[in-house]
């Protein structure tokens, strides 16, 4: 007989301990279980657990098996709730049902997705390889409708059935739709996922004007990404000010008038009558006082509803959330619920710093007996709008216990207000300077006496040292326990005890092991001057790296942002984009010429001065300041002609060297500037091109003589590498493209070294690409195999075209290869026909604008001042 | 005919150099580059990298420096000193633009004759 009297059953306060259970159960078929406390309802959940372990388990006499955990829902939320929980170990097997038909992504990173800024890509928490890695079944795109909680089991829309021990309710909350006329109609929209942002940013795509109800956070930043796609924004607000919640009326002014300047038309006492439609579409929207506004979207974003449908009609305890306790445990002590479904002390939560505290004390009761419990803290609300900086915690209600300090500057157009009672912070709310937010709050958590420093504190915390307002120096005054980053509630402490204890160097890795940072990131700053503290000279700056020092934004961010904005200037980009430099400089120039070029073919006129001289005089630059010239030869083949005109050409103009290349070409070495164009004329004469061995682009085709010579060719790859390289030819790419054609896996012209390569089989061609044969040694990949010529010739366009239209510059194809995946690329190019033509067709059309022989232009007489002098004075001079 | 270190001798018109780019002049000892910025400002340095004697007339010019085509050295059109933590100094000729002539004084002493 086993007693155990310290279990703490359910229905008493607590959730069982399933370790204990897990323990004992190995026995359980052959034990009688007494229980000293909780006899009725535990005994009988017992027993329900030991009849269920031992059907599964005759035979084995030693548990192996995991008890089964079921989530519903697959928001930020349960997915922090299954870190912590994996963090601890495995004692669950987990399943998730999931109505978006997606991986866990960072929801609040939506506005940046909105705007072009990131990439659904960039936003991901949970990648497909982190499910697989902890055995999680992930059902996606199933919404389930039905909990029976006798059988424990719960069942999706579309007939997949799972039973759990435990379950944890995660389904969020819903948009709320003011019921108005015409709220059906095609083109209202709601914004909360990714599928509404999406739609956005296709209307937006059209053109014309969008009207967004609702003027708090959500509403303001669709309004601030509609309005940076180019659409028409009109808000309509029912209340007096914007934000009103979050932000006294003088900050909702401030912001008002921003948004304004933008281009923002803000109707602020503005009450929807209704949305009026045509064929079934939305034409407009229709006031109170009957005001018109035509637009071709409406955005509801008027608050939102816990999601809580489920767990009503599965008979739980519902309020205007979830009902839970503070160990987030619902009214069936096997059913838990976290994230904005719940309503915990009387609250629901709609931002994420909460929900992750609800994810910890979650995990923390799903692995053991724990007394962890969810506690009401301020959280404080900032928008995320470039440009509208604003910070707002606590309670700014007037009354008169309370007292105010306010700092005004018009001239900055900053506000900052304190709201004091008895001594304390109860509230603050800053505008345009923001930096004191977190030492605000600080106080206000921690109530801290300010009778001491109340003449000084709204100049805020470097003001308190009398030091000027040094970023570092005010995180170097904070204490321990100050909070850094707001949405995971971590400390400046814990970021420092992190970092020494597991010798972190890199944002990445502090966001990897602490989550600072990792989910609105407006604290990333503050982030860095912790790291730059603690590691002194060995902090190493941002993981995403800036394209270079004038701009803030890394490549992936600008070249959409140049898709997203339709800009086709480079001093549209520096302007749009808030270039801290007037000209860039000479790293971003040439990348962004190479940017405008690769994405506005026919459109944009290639910037001469941003290119660097070896792609502005189409030679190679060497080191004595002469040049190098390589007349193309496709596929490596050429002709006694050919032969005859370059040595001709080398003694007419006493060209010192002559060189075969490793791509099968012919190196002129020691061409002096002034004779490049006489050079080229004579090789033009004789039928030769620029062989471009100076561009970010298509070099060479090298190729082996295949079948029409060797013995063991399969087919003609000369023919074929001449073929590849005519299509191809002209080309401007991220970073130099060297491509081969093998006629025989024995493979002579390395084409498993290559950015592509092909080698021929007996049924067709194996197309490989991503290799690297420099500095870095790297093998090919395979993208797939293909029978005909033809089609060899349409994937290498299209691959081509697919790292043009995304690759970083300078960045060569394996590097982009290896960060998108392999598995990615051959996803879009090889099992997507539709993907694949499209690509291929944009390439095609691309190179009607390229393929123009740059010598045969500068012979005739273009970009002339690039090869002579401005005048020879050296006669003026010889005299003595 | 020769010619005085402080006398001005006319090289060339502006429309002769593309904005945010440089000519050369040859002269008998060196050569220089004659640079006209985005804001059609011109300034002449001589055509040489301080660090690897790289050609600064073959660099890309942003605002009032250029970027070495060697080494991506940043040098001052105004002052010919390298930027940021490189140190070193090439040549400055004084240049004026005046009816759209441009015109250029070569002061290096050996450049002088009787
Ligand atoms: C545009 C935007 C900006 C935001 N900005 C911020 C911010 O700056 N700071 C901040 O703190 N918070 C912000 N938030 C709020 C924050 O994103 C949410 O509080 C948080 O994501 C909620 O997480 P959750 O896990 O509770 O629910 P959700 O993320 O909503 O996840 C619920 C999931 O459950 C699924 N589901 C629902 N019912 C079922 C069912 N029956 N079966 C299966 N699946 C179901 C839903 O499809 C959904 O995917 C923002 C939100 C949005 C939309
Ligand atoms: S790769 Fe094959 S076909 Fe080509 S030369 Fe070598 S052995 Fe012959
Ligand atoms: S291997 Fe080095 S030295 Fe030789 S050509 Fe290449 S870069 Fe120059
Ligand atoms: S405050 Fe949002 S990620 Fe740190």
């Amino acid at each position: 007989m086993l007693t155990l009297s310290r279990v703490k059953m359910p229905r008493h306060n607590d959730v069982a301990d399933l370790h204990i259970f897990a323990l004992f159960e190995s026995a359980a078929t052959a034990l009688h279980v007494t229980f000293s406390k909780g006899q009725g309802c535990g005994a009988e959940f017992m027993k329900h657990l030991v009849s269920q372990r031992a059907k599964a388990k005759m035979g084995h006499g030693y548990m192996t098996q995991k008890l089964k955990l079921v989530v519903v829902g697959n928001g930020m939320a349960p997915g922090r709730m299954l870190e912590h929980l994996f963090d601890a170990g495995d004692a669950y097997d987990v399943t998730i049902f999931n109505a978006e038909p997606r991986v866990n992504y960072d929801r609040i990173m939506l506005s940046p997705v909105l705007s072009g800024e990131k990439s659904f890509d960039d936003i991901i928490i949970h990648d497909d390889a982190w499910y697989k890695d902890n055995g999680i079944t992930l059902h996606m795109g199933a919404k389930v409708s039905k909990i029976d909680r006798e059988a424990k089991t719960v069942t999706s829309e579309n007939g997949i059935t799972e039973s759990y021990d435990k379950l944890v309710l995660a389904t969020g909350s819903d948009p709320f739709i003011i019921p108005c006329p015409g709220h059906d109609l095609d083109g209202v929209l709601a914004y909360r996922d990714l599928d509404d942002t999406n739609a956005m940013r296709d209307a937006a795509g059209k053109g014309g004007s969008a009207v967004v109800i609702g003027g708090g956070l959500l509403g303001l930043e669709a309004a601030a990404g509609l309005n940076i796609l180019g659409m028409d924004v009109t808000v309509l607000h029912l209340m007096p000010t914007l934000m009103e919640r979050q932000l006294d009326t003088a900050a909702g002014y401030l912001l008002e008038k921003e948004l304004e300047s933008r281009g923002i038309d803000i109707r602020c006492k503005s009450n929807t009558k209704q949305i009026i439609g045509a064929d079934g579409k939305v034409s407009g929207v229709e006031l109170d006082d009957g005001t018109l506004i035509k637009c071709d979207i409406v955005v509801m974003a008027v608050g939102i509803r816990p999601n809580v449908q489920l767990a009503k009609d599965a008979g739980l305890e519902v309020n205007r959330g979830i009902v839970t306790t503070n160990g987030m445990q619902t009214s069936d002590p096997d059913i838990l619920s976290v994230g904005e479904c719940v309503e915990v002390g009387g609250m629901v939560y709609g931002l994420v710093a909460p929900l992750y505290q609800m994810a910890k004390v979650a995990a923390s009761h799903l692995t053991g007996p724990s007394d962890a419990a969810f506690v009401h803290t301020e959280t404080p609300t900032k928008l995320k709008v470039t440009g509208c900086d604003l910070y707002s915690v606590g309670d700014f209600a007037e009354g008169d216990d309370r007292e105010d300090i306010v700092l005004r500057d018009a001239k900055s157009g900053t506000y900052k207000r304190v709201i004091i009672q008895d001594n304390k912070i109860i509230g603050a709310v800053l505008y345009g300077a923001v930096d004191d937010g977190g030492w605000y709050n600080e106080m206000l958590k921690s109530g801290e006496d300010i009778s001491e420093m109340r003449d000084t504190l709204i100049f805020g915390q470097a003001f308190q040292g009398g030091g000027a307002v040094d970023p570092l120096a005010m995180v170097a005054n904070m204490s321990d326990d100050a909070e850094i980053c707001g949405c995971n509630g971590i400390t400046k402490g814990t970021i420092v005890s992190k970092i020494n204890a597991m010798g972190l160097t890199t944002l990445a890795e502090v966001r990897a092991h602490t989550k600072a940072s990792a989910s609105c990131g407006t604290c990333t700053g503050l982030v860095e001057n912790v790291m730059a503290l603690t590691l002194g000279d060995d902090f190493k700056l941002p993981d995403v790296e800036t394209m270079c020092g004038c701009t803030t934004h890394d490549h992936g961010t600008v070249r959409r942002m140049i898709k997203a904005k339709e800009l086709k200037t480079i001093p549209a980009v520096m302007q749009e984009l808030e270039w801290s430099t007037p000209e860039g400089c000479a790293k971003c120039r040439p990348a962004l010429n190479y940017y405008l070029v690769a994405d506005w073919p026919g459109e944009y006129v290639d910037d001469q001065q941003s290119r660097f001289i070896n792609e502005r005089v189409h030679a190679n630059i060497q080191k004595d300041g002469t040049y190098s010239v390589v007349p193309r030869m496709f596929g490596g083949i050429t002709t006694p002609n050919e032969l005859r005109a370059i040595a001709d050409v080398a003694d007419k103009f006493a060209i010192p060297t002559v060189k075969v290349t490793g791509g099968q070409r012919i190196d002129l070495l020691g061409v002096k500037k002034d004779d490049l164009i006489p050079v080229w004329k004579d090789l033009n004469d004789a039928g030769m091109v620029s062989g471009a061995a100076y561009a970010k682009g298509l070099r060479t085709v090298k190729t082996c003589v295949g079948s029409d010579w060797c013995r063991f060719g399969t087919q003609d790859s000369t023919g074929l590498g001449i073929k590849l390289e005519r299509l191809l030819w002209g080309a401007w790419s991220p970073a130099k493209l060297k491509l081969a054609v093998s006629g025989c896996p024995r493979n002579c012209s390395e084409s498993t070294c290559k950015d592509i390569g092909i080698v021929c089989v007996d049924s067709g061609y194996e197309i490989l690409y991503g290799g690297a044969a420099g500095l870095h040694i790297q093998g090919t990949t395979k993208l797939g195999n293909v029978e005909t010529e033809e089609e060899v010739l349409e994937y290498c366009g299209a691959l081509t075209q697919y790292y043009r239209e995304t690759g970083f510059y300078l960045e060569r194809i394996y590097k982009w290869a290896d960060r998108l995946g392999y598995d990615h690329v051959k996803s879009v190019i090889y099992d997507d026909a539709e993907q694949r033509k499209a690509y291929y067709e944009r390439f095609l059309f691309s190179q009607t604008f390229a393929q123009v022989d740059p010598w045969a232009e500068r012979v005739q007489g273009a970009q002339a001042h690039e090869f002579s002098p401005l005048a020879d004075i050296s006669s003026l001079e010889a005299a003595e | 005919m020769t010619v005085q270190d402080n006398q001005w001798i006319t090289v060339g018109i502006l429309d002769d150099i593309p904005r945010q780019g440089a000519r050369r002049v040859i002269t008998n000892t060196k050569t220089i580059a004659v640079f006209r910025t985005s804001q059609d400002a011109v300034y002449a340095l001589e055509d040489r990298c301080p660090f690897k004697n790289g050609p600064l007339s073959a660099g890309i010019v942003h605002g009032t420096t250029v970027s070495c085509p060697l080494t991506n050295w940043v040098i001052s059109l105004e002052t010919g000193e390298a930027q940021g933590a490189d140190v070193g100094k090439t040549g400055v000729f004084p240049v004026k633009v005046e009816g759209g002539c441009i015109s250029l004084c070569l002061e290096e002493k050996q450049l002088q004759t009787a």
